[in-house]
């Protein structure tokens, strides 16, 4: 395994998802329970994607089959080095796409499995990856096949996205309602004036908000905040607290011509046992970009989910030791080899 | 500076990386003395614990002298002599205050990657995986050391390296394996895996009271090693048709006390239970091969315990739950709370009860480290516990 998944916060591409969000509307319980959830059985484009899943199930069998029985000729097709390595991890990618298929095509509720498989290509397109990168293998076929996954990784995430919508009720372009929310939860050893007083403070923010660039107090309860976004944009917005109760809790939304509409509130409760403050953090936000970009930042909310709670962790780094505590690894944006860097990093 | 580095499955190297440098306040540099290959760094040889990144630098038992300190550092200084625990612990958070410091609250900046395994992380720790932090690790000529004010242990009274250095794990993670036993005056317990953790285990049974222990392995200079240092009775389990029998044949029927596993997710076992457990961790459907977690739990006496110091990463089959609940067993694990060991048991050294060099078999340069994790690997000439100076 040469490197983890990227969902890092480090990692500038999903940046402009996380937090500093938003809240217009009082909290409603999770996301997309909206209006008329019916169930997705009986949808038609709901039967459309299950017919879908199942023609992926099918398709994983097969192929996993080809991959456990002939790995060779697998390999050979792909481009990979026929050496035993390449085929134990063929091997043991076939049982894996027989065991999504069968998944697939045996759940009554396919969506879980699906993801498996868009987990599986994620994969096998980090394998094909480095097979490029190995000069024995054939760079053709590889980038042919390459192609090849990639097209049944979009097929998978239409098919994934399209079941998740239809269980949860498809609120999201019927009712043209794009509000992403996450929330998070975390206790930090400090009382809930000391907590909520550093927190009150913005200019502390940036601090232990790895995205955040800047806030500027504009007025008693407006602010100007500056975040970095995907591809080296910035995003700014100005923000109003529209509640605010000392050591309890506070509420913010962002104003007209913000970049991201987006709202929070974050509460402050003793912790039992006299272990310091319970933080609750809550952010909406509506993604830009409509549909398309709700549906984008949905498939990943689990990202700037990650990416609050890691904020959330530092602030409690900063609490209690004094420090945003740094690895060798985390120092760099990105998964990094566990070695002392070359740079000596602006901390 | 040279470090062994981890390049892929069974293959470490070697090379020159840059020196470490202060990042936080609270940080020092130690320059390394000297270090040791642990069982723990097996798993990561062997490929069992995931998010290893190629270039990671190995290693987490080390000792040497502190060559700066950051400026919030109080009670270290430049020159001191020092051994580093393998759990990096902010000594502030509440399970610090606990004293379960490989439970810091603070220490991973991955936290996040081991909630997704684990569902809540615990602490960080010196060149073992990112899902532990990504730390740099201590097979190497000097490392940075976070919360030097937590973690490192003032050695003053002349010890040499070799006395002291287990500190910084084995020795207490053998002896809290033995404290979570709970022993009460004639009791036994027995020890799977008579590896260093395994023969430390043994050797803090007998010091917390046990009556008699049980020590079991199949390497018969290992099983030297534990009755040499200790009147402990062994077993070799391949010369045995079952280990229950066998145990419940040296305990009266009762099953021993205490049962702790000092063997970890790599276990062996010369039947058929070794074919289906390989196949399974090949085909990705279980991770790590319970087999020793499996004999101590049906070997254990009712309402006994089982003390699991050897290392898990992810998920296991065919545990069983049914001999565990049936038969009220408290099991007890963890990765070891060094700092709150680190103390005592140097004290305990100091009035000569114990002398932990006697698990070294090998001492050798930071630069033979690849044959050195093969040879220890493969236990080749008698291989048990390697010391590497830098
Ligand atoms: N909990 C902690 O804090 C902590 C700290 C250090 C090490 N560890 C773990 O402790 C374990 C042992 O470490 P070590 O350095 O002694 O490793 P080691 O590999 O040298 O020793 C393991 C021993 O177990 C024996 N063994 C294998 N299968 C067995 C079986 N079925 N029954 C009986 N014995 C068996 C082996 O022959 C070997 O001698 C490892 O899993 C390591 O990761 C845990
Ligand atoms: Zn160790
Ligand atoms: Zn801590």
């Amino acid at each position: 395994m040469d490197s983890y998944l990227t969902t890092d916060d480090a990692n500038p591409r999903v940046a402009a998802r996380t937090s500093r969000s938003a809240q217009t509307r009082p909290a409603r319980r999770g996301r997309r329970t909206t209006e008329g959830a019916d169930n997705a059985g009986e949808r038609p484009d709901a039967r459309q994607s299950d017919r879908l899943a199942r023609a992926l199930g099918w398709f994983s069998i097969g192929l996993g089959i080809a991959e456990v029985v002939a790995p060779q000729g697998v390999a050979r097709l792909v481009g990979l080095e026929e050496d035993d390595g390449n085929h134990r991890l063929l091997r043991g990618i076939g049982m894996r796409e027989i065991a999504s298929g069968i998944g697939i095509l045996s759940q009554r509720k396919p969506t879980p499995w699906v993801w498996s498989r868009v987990a599986g290509d994620a994969l096998d397109l980090a394998l094909l990856g480095s097979a490029l990168r190995s000069d024995k293998a054939q760079r053709g076929r590889i980038v042919a096949v390459t192609a090849a996954v990639l097209g049944v990784t979009a097929l998978d995430v239409y098919v994934g996205t399209r079941l998740y919508r239809n269980a949860d009720g498809g609120a999201t372009d019927d009712a043209g309602d794009n509000t992403v929310e996450i929330k998070t939860a975390l206790t930090v050893g400090r009382s809930p004036q000391e907590v909520y007083r550093f927190w009150r403070d913005f200019d502390n923010l940036p601090r232990f908000m790895n995205h955040l660039e800047a806030v500027r107090i504009t007025g008693e309860r407006t602010s100007h905040w500056k975040a970095k976004a995907p591809v080296g944009m910035t995003v700014e917005w100005d923000a109003e607290i529209i509640e605010d109760r000392p050591n309890e809790l506070i509420v913010w939304q962002s104003l007209e011509n913000a970049d991201i509409e987006n709202s929070g509130s974050v509460r402050f409760a003793p912790a039992p046992g006299n272990r310091g403050t319970e933080i609750m953090l809550e952010m909406r936000f509506h993604p830009p970009g409509g549909t398309i970009g709700a549906r984008f930042a949905r498939m990943f909310d689990e990202v700037p989910k990650m990416q609050m709670r890691n904020d959330l962790r530092r602030f409690k780094q900063v609490l209690e030791t004094g420090e945003v505590v740094h690895s060798d690894d985390s120092i760099e944006p990105g998964p990094n080899p566990a070695r002392p860097s070359e740079r000596i990093p602006a901390l | 500076m040279r470090a062994n580095c981890w390049e892929g499955k069974q293959k470490v190297r070697v090379e020159d990386v840059p020196d470490p440098k202060i990042l936080n306040d609270r940080d020092a540099i130690v320059r390394v003395t000297s270090t040791a290959i642990c069982g723990s760094d097996l798993h990561l040889y062997n490929g069992f614990i995931p998010s290893m990144v190629k270039g990671d630098i190995l290693g987490h038992e080390f000792m040497g002298e502190v060559m700066e300190v950051g400026k919030g550092v109080k009670k270290l200084k430049v020159g001191d002599r020092v051994v580093v625990p393998f759990t990096i612990s902010c000594g502030a958070c509440w399970m610090c205050k606990q004293e379960l410091y490989s439970l810091c609250e603070n220490s991973n900046p991955n936290a996040w990657m081991a909630e997704k395994m684990f569902g809540h992380s615990p602490a960080g720790i010196y060149g073992y995986s990112h899902l532990t932090g990504g730390y740099a690790g201590g097979q190497s000529e000097f490392v940075r050391v976070p919360f030097a004010d937590v973690g490192p242990l003032k050695i003053e009274n002349g010890f040499t390296d070799e006395q002291v250095l287990f500190l910084s794990d084995i020795f207490p993670t053998g002896y809290m394996g033995a404290e979570m036993c709970d022993i009460k005056p004639g009791d036994v317990i027995a020890v799977w895996g008579c590896g260093p953790v395994g023969q430390f285990a043994i050797a803090s049974a007998f010091l917390l009271g046990a009556e008699r222990v049980i020590a079991i392995d199949r390497f018969p200079a290992r099983l030297r090693m534990a009755e040499r240092n200790t009147k402990a009775e062994t077993i070799n389990y391949e010369e045995v048709d079952s280990i229950l029998d066998t145990l419940k044949e040296m305990t009266g029927g009762r099953g021993p006390d205490a049962c702790i596993d000092a063997v970890g997710l790599e276990a062996h076992s010369p039947g058929l239970q070794h074919t289906y457990d390989r196949a399974k961790q090949m085909m990705r459907m279980e991770t790590d091969r319970p087999i020793a977690l499996r004999q101590a739990i049906m070997a254990c006496r009712n309402g006994g315990t089982v003390s699991v110091i050897g290392a898990y990463g992810g998920f296991i089959d065919k545990f069983p739950i049914g001999s565990l609940m049936q038969r009220s067993i408290t099991i007890r694990t963890g990765q070891c709370h060094v700092q709150r060991y680190m103390k005592p048991l140097l004290a305990r050294i100091e009035n000569g009860e114990i002398d932990p060099t006697f698990v070294i078999t090998h001492r050798l340069s930071l630069e033979d480290a690849p044959e050195a994790y093969d040879m220890f690997l493969h236990k080749e000439d008698e291989c048990t516990k390697v010391v590497l100076r830098p």
